[in-house]
């Protein structure tokens, strides 16, 4: 079935590329799936540089579209489901561009939830695993069960792949102990350290005693530089690390990075910690492929962002800066690269709960929308919970006017005739990023994102 | 002017679905009112003092979270719960707080105490998590209303029979999936699968909580549009469209 299955879901691609559907980075991968369940790991058999697989709650297409530019500016093919389609139909998808004797790499990013799944079929040489946040309950279930079938996962590919991981997230970092084979990333600047925990911080407690941990430094979420009293387990020294992090607004960040390799400073053309984290991340993880240092800078001041994370595009003689929020630690880092921004800000939120997004919307409370309290000038909630994003700002202090539009397109349009300064700054869930996406496509204003 | 004294129990645990919404939304209810507000934590191994607070609020934790809770709340909670629930504060417990109030709560096989405080069990049965948006139709004596918010649970309730849930299921799964009906209620003690931020989506709950727990009648306040537009939001989210109040 193989054999037939694989030319017609690459037609299938073909046509829905010419017909600019958005379905195109998922359509063909579910057909060839349900043709032939066994296609990811033939595909995969096709890669000659074998597969790496990242994973996180947050960051993971960011991550990976810097990996891809760390990999490419080195010369090396890549096959990349870079639309951020991440289950496994996404992954079947990119891999119908595998090629034997091509010299390809493999590099996807795998939803958290289909990480052991995928990785069963494509046998990974490398893993890299950023971090675990309170993330759509409904859908992954609790944090502590995903660490388990993660730590599973690692136990069954030890010695035969290499892993990437993040010493400032315990858990993350607990996947590794004892083990040969990783290379621990992380942040050691205390100047980005958050005066306290913020409050959706998870696995506050050490998994080995369950001892509450202490930190030294938190820098974001329950990421930082930790330690168990009781029992002495603590953040394990990575080998590649950001020793000075300054964050610049809007416009990016400045790096030094120390790696086994050497020194690198790095202008890096995104905003907030978060985006550090994910560079880091890139970096620890070209470097471990054999990327070159230099390279490694290159791609990462080249970068120019991934689909819908941190673009800036001009709607009515506004500059729209879109950012994806879609779980607290996500949207909290959001806030804090907001709050960096001067003056007055006009806002445009966009709250869905399609299952992609996760059906419940309990989690805006979770995040710290206090933050912007005489922060925001005016702020225009959409999507099909607008009421209840509207309702949050009010509690938190948010002393702007608000404006509720739950039509996305007519909301985006009130919006930007009404911002006074030259930034609006759009902040939708996921399946509101895609609308978004589309509408701005349908006006010409951005190109269809296709794999 | 009176003070809302809340305490939260267990909060830097039982918090899994922002649970703080709650706290939010009565801080700032209370403080629009000029009524004063008091906000305290009972943790592990912390004494509770029944006389001090008037409203004791308990959300929902992880598996490994609430096993370490069930017990320390059994040894060191049970009786001030009881106390207070006896002079008539009021207990709001969400989620696996609910369970918690309960004779028993079967988790991984294991039977988890609960403090008693409502004549219900929670037990496994083969199916899966009743996950969903949920509407109830509950009467607390001011009439019949809406409550809708969002449910996702593993275990099933079932109450005893002198006991009253809180309210007839309109759209979602409730207490066990089976009989119809969400949650418990018995004078001042409400318990609920709702969970995470439940008052912020039934913004007449939250001020009907403060009225009980300090005797007082509040006058509504003003510009209610984002209140009332995200409990129609809620109810819409479960398919229960304005028709009741």
């Amino acid at each position: 079935m193989y054999r037939l299955a694989r030319p017609l879901a690459r037609l299938v691609r073909a046509a829905s590329r010419r017909l600019g559907r958005t379905g195109g980075t998922t359509a063909p991968g579910r057909l060839l799936l349900r043709l032939s369940p066994g296609a990811l790991d033939r595909m995969a058999h096709d890669l000659d540089e074998g597969s790496l697989l990242v994973s996180a709650t947050n960051g993971k297409t960011t991550t990976s579209a810097m990996l891809a530019a760390c990999l490419e500016r080195a010369g090396r093919p890549v096959v990349h489901n870079r639309a951020g389609s991440n289950m496994a139909r996404g992954v079947a998808t990119a891999l119908l561009d595998a090629d034997r004797g091509a010299g390809q790499l493999g590099l996807f990013e795998v939803d958290e939830a289909w990480l052991p799944g995928v990785a069963e079929q494509i046998n990974p040489r490398l893993l890299l695993l950023s971090n675990l946040f309170r993330d759509q309950l409904d859908r992954y279930g609790e944090l502590e069960l995903l660490a388990d079938r993660w730590a599973e996962l690692v136990e069954r590919l030890d010695g035969s792949a290499r892993f990437v991981l993040n010493a400032d997230d315990p858990l993350i970092a607990d996947l590794g102990r004892g083990r040969d084979g990783v290379t621990y990333f992380g942040v050691e600047d205390d100047s980005q350290a958050l005066p306290g925990m913020q409050h959706a911080a998870d696995s506050k407690h050490c998994r080995n005693c369950g001892h509450a941990y202490t930190y030294e430094a938190i820098y974001l979420g329950h990421m930082g530089r930790y330690r168990c009293p009781n029992c002495g387990r603590e953040r394990p020294a990575p080998q590649v690390a950001a020793t000075r992090v300054a964050l610049d607004g809007m416009t990016g960040s400045e790096l030094d990075l120390r790696t086994p390799q050497g020194k690198l400073s790095v202008r890096l053309p995104l905003p907030g910690l978060y985006n550090a984290y994910n560079a880091v991340a890139a970096a620890a993880t070209a470097l471990e492929l054999g990327v070159p240092l230099a390279t490694v800078g290159e791609a990462l001041e080249g970068f120019s962002g991934a689909f819908g994370r941190v673009e800036t595009i001009p709607i009515g003689g506004r500059r729209v800066s879109i950012l994806l929020v879609k779980n607290p630690a996500g949207a909290n880092e959001v806030l804090r690269t907001l709050t960096l921004e001067a003056g007055r800000l006009d806002l445009w939120l966009a709250l869905n709960d399609r299952i992609a997004d996760g059906r419940d919307v309990s989690w805006i409370w979770d995040a710290d929308f206090e933050v912007l309290a005489g922060r925001v000038r005016r702020a225009t909630c959409s999507g099909t919970r607008a009421e209840e994003m509207a309702l949050r700002l009010k509690y938190a202090g948010i002393d702007a006017e608000l404006v509720v539009e739950r039509d996305l397109e007519r909301s985006l349009d009130q919006a930007v005739a009404t911002a006074t300064g030259e930034r609006l700054y759009a902040l939708p869930t996921y399946t509101a990023l895609l609308e978004l996406r589309d509408l701005l496509a349908r006006r010409g204003l951005a190109k269809r994102w296709s794999e | 002017m009176p003070t809302l004294r809340v305490c939260s129990l267990y909060p830097e645990l039982m918090n899994i679905y922002a649970d703080r919404g709650n706290i939010a939304v009565l801080r700032a209810r209370c403080e629009w009112r000029g009524l004063g507000f008091e906000h305290a934590a009972a943790s592990l191994g912390a004494p509770l003092d029944p006389d001090a607070h008037d409203l004791f609020y308990m959300g929902g934790g992880q598996d490994r979270d609430q096993i370490a809770v069930a017990h320390d709340m059994a040894a060191t909670k049970r009786e001030a719960l009881h106390a207070a629930a006896g002079r008539g504060a009021v207990v709001l417990a969400v989620c696996g707080g609910y369970q918690l109030l309960g004779h028993s709560y079967e988790l991984g096989g294991d039977e988890l105490p609960g403090v008693g405080l409502v004549d219900l069990r929670t037990v496994r049965e083969p199916g899966p998590r009743l996950i969903g948006n949920c509407a109830i139709e509950a009467d607390l004596g001011t009439g019949s209303r809406v409550i809708a918010g969002f449910e996702n649970h593993g275990g099933r309730t079932h109450l005893g029979p002198e006991e009253r849930p809180l309210g007839r299921v309109l759209a979602g799964h409730g207490n066990n999936g089976s009989d119809g009906f969400e949650g418990v209620h018995r004078d001042n003690v409400i318990g609920t699968y709702l969970h995470g931020p439940l008052l912020p989506k039934n913004i007449w709950l939250a001020d009907h909580l403060i009225e009980l727990a300090l005797g007082v009648e509040l006058e509504p306040l003003a510009d209610q549009q984002f209140e009332d537009g995200a409990h129609a939001s809620a109810r819409r989210a479960a398919g229960v469209q304005a028709r009741l109040n």
